[in-house]
């Protein structure tokens, strides 16, 4: 009996997301609702792999939107340049029909990109700390964004666009509501990985960095290698955050992965607590939903929000979770599912 | 050639000379607090909104010219200097305070710091709206020609000020007896408590000074460059940190002569290549330095204990 148990809210969770494709299949749920549902996802996705380094690792990573822009991008020039029909030539690269299939790995060799691209935190982190890596993390972002800017192939600040027009290309073939699928499918892919990884002897290191680097590698903790690896998985995740978010908006500008975007992460990591990735996951969804259903008030959303959550500081200077988990706090739940 | 290097040379010195001033108010609250006050550059903006509607309502009774013009900045600097340090006290008083004696982690109260910036920002663009505003130019011009290279009255009062300003808090840091228990604090958070020494005056002390140096900035710079925007604080602010960790945080050397080396990099770039690469080529080589001597040129490795 007990087997069936544990797998209550997976198979709960696996019904709900069977029905939403469903209701989204057959436009019972307006397109509106499918996109909050899609930032939600994406939020998810940025928040926990924030999480690992700004969380698990305590390193205070303040440019994390520098390495969604970098997935965004990669994975849009790629889906622009194979599947749509170039002028010239009047054909695309890889027929349109191909894909349906190559979206996913399109968008995971985005966050490949991205991940590279954490190689430029990641190294000088071996013998910075603290506040002086918050700096260089800064300062990449900053890096990227006018890198951007001044790349005339991408649109420089005007932008890049042209992945609907894939995602139109798909559902002309077979109509299926596919960004939500794979944003749905990616978040929770995102954190059962991340859950593995930091419950692993492995991943282990990481949290002992954060509560004494040197008592850490005298126990035989690689630190510069857990480093790499933190920053590295961290980044390319949000490389898959990015591309998702390119394809589920359809257009992408420098602007839009500015300080404001990394942020925001930063919020709903140190709102949820350092260290925990059910309080990410419930913080990504409150704040997401809260940023939509502030939408009328206009500019005044972002004096509201930020007052709200120096509010909610006041109250719960350890975040909202701290660093349980949502298990910890109903130890009762741990009955219905096998998070592993 | 020589007279273009020359004035570009003055330019950055102006530039720097911002950078520098607020690099210094990060230094200072950083030093004391080891916080990460990223609301600074909002309170540098704020001051200078302050010091315009001030300035907007003295010249509705005195000309802005002449003798008057500098009677008019006289009085829009220290109202500017007590509004902007009653901001930053009361940010302090709210909003970082009661997260310290919770004993709140650190980073706890930086977030809190970036969301006081953001209320800030937002709060001026729902005001003010989103177009920019201009200055009003408030004293006369002056132009004085050394062989080519043309210095305005303004610029060498803008790099008069920041040297003062340095001098000045050099002097209180490491001489008086208020700056030693700045650094006091800085030096061990527990034990001070225990010396008599209070901790909490200390700080709005701080916060005091900080804010009034962003205040000084603020109102310069709305007249060394008359367009205020809401986000012009945060864009200065988040460069005059980086400055000022590469300079060397903690150090008020290092802060200054972050701030007028960032100055230098970006008036050269300016001038040399193209506008475009300016935040590039700057961050590029501002993270190389950082990569090479982590502690920026000044700062003092932490020990770290077991």
């Amino acid at each position: 009996m007990g087997k069936y148990q544990q797998k209550t809210i997976m198979i709960g969770g696996g019904i709900l997301f069977g029905l939403l494709l469903i209701l989204a299949q057959f436009k019972m749920i307006d397109l509106y609702v499918q996109s909050v549902i899609m930032f939600i996802g994406v939020n998810i996705i940025f928040a926990t792999s924030l999480s690992i380094v700004n969380g698990y690792m305590g390193e205070f990573s303040v440019g994390h939107a520098g390495f969604m822009a970098v997935g965004a991008y990669v994975s849009s020039l790629l889906s622009v340049i194979l599947f749509t029909v170039d002028k010239e030539t009047g054909m695309s690269i890889l027929p349109p029909s191909m894909s349906i299939y190559l979206f996913p790995i399109i968008i995971i060799v985005g966050g490949i990109a991205a991940g590279i691209a954490g190689l430029l935190v990641a190294i000088p982190s071996f013998k910075t700390r603290d506040d002086y890596l918050a700096i260089i993390t800064i300062a990449v972002n900053f890096i990227i964004i006018t890198a951007l800017n001044n790349m005339d192939f991408v649109g420089g600040s005007r932008g890049y666009m042209g992945m609907k027009k894939v995602i139109y290309g798909m559902e002309g073939i077979f109509k299926f509501p596919y960004m939500l699928f794979w944003v749905i499918t990616f978040a929770i892919f995102t954190v059962f990985l991340i859950r593995r990884f930091i419950t692993s002897t492995f991943g282990k290191g990481i949290i002992a960095i954060k509560q004494d680097e040197v008592a850490a590698e005298i126990m035989s903790v690689d630190t510069n290698h857990m480093k790499l690896v933190a920053f590295m998985f961290s980044s390319g995740l949000a490389g898959i955050s990015g591309g998702l978010f390119a394809h589920v908006i359809g257009y992408v500008n420098p602007g839009s992965f500015s300080i404001l975007k990394s942020t925001e992460g930063l919020v709903m990591v140190y709102l949820a607590g350092m260290g925990s990735l059910s309080g990410s996951v419930i913080s990504a969804i409150l704040f997401t939903i809260l940023l939509e259903l502030l939408r009328p008030l206009q500019i005044f959303k972002w004096v509201l929000i930020p007052l709200i959550l120096i509010i909610v500081m006041q109250f719960r200077p350890e975040g909202l979770m701290g660093d349980k988990e949502l298990s910890d706090y109903f130890p009762k739940l741990k009955k219905f599912y096998k998070f592993k | 050639m020589l007279t273009t290097l020359l004035q570009n040379i003055i330019n950055a010195l102006q530039w720097g000379s911002f950078y520098s001033m607020i690099a210094l108010g990060y230094c200072l609250v950083y030093g004391v607090l080891r916080l990460i006050n990223f609301a600074h550059g909002d309170i540098f903006m704020v001051a200078a909104y302050i010091g315009f509607v001030f300035v907007g309502f003295l010249l509705k009774f005195m000309p802005g010219s002449g003798m008057y013009g500098w009677i008019v900045l006289a009085i829009t600097l220290p109202v500017t200097m007590v509004l902007t340090s009653m901001l930053g006290v009361f940010i302090e008083r709210v909003a970082y305070r009661p997260l310290r004696e919770k004993g709140a982690h650190r980073l706890y109260v930086v977030i809190t710091a970036l969301m006081v910036g953001l209320v800030l920002e937002n709060g001026n663009l729902a005001i003010f709206g989103a177009s920019s505003r201009k200055f009003p130019e408030i004293i006369d011009k002056v132009v004085f020609t050394f062989g080519g290279v043309r210095i305005t009255n303004l610029k060498v009062m803008v790099i008069v000020t920041a040297i003062v300003i340095f001098i000045f808090l050099q002097t209180v840091v490491n001489r008086s007896k208020i700056g030693m228990a700045m650094r006091a604090i800085s030096y061990d958070k527990f034990g001070i408590p225990l010396m008599g020494i209070p901790v909490n005056k200390v700080v709005v002390f701080t916060f005091i000074v900080g804010s009034s140096l962003a205040a000084i900035a603020g109102v310069l710079f709305g007249m060394s460059y008359p367009v205020l925007d809401p986000y012009m604080g945060m864009i200065i602010g988040w460069k005059a940190f980086i400055a000022a960790v590469v300079g060397g945080i903690g150090d008020i050397k290092g802060a200054f002569l972050g701030g007028f080396m960032l100055g230098f990099i970006e008036i050269l770039i300016v001038s040399f290549f193209s506008s475009n690469l300016k935040d590039l080529i700057a961050f590029t080589i501002l993270l190389i330095i950082l990569v090479i001597k982590p502690t920026g040129f000044f700062g003092v490795a932490k020990s770290t204990k077991i």
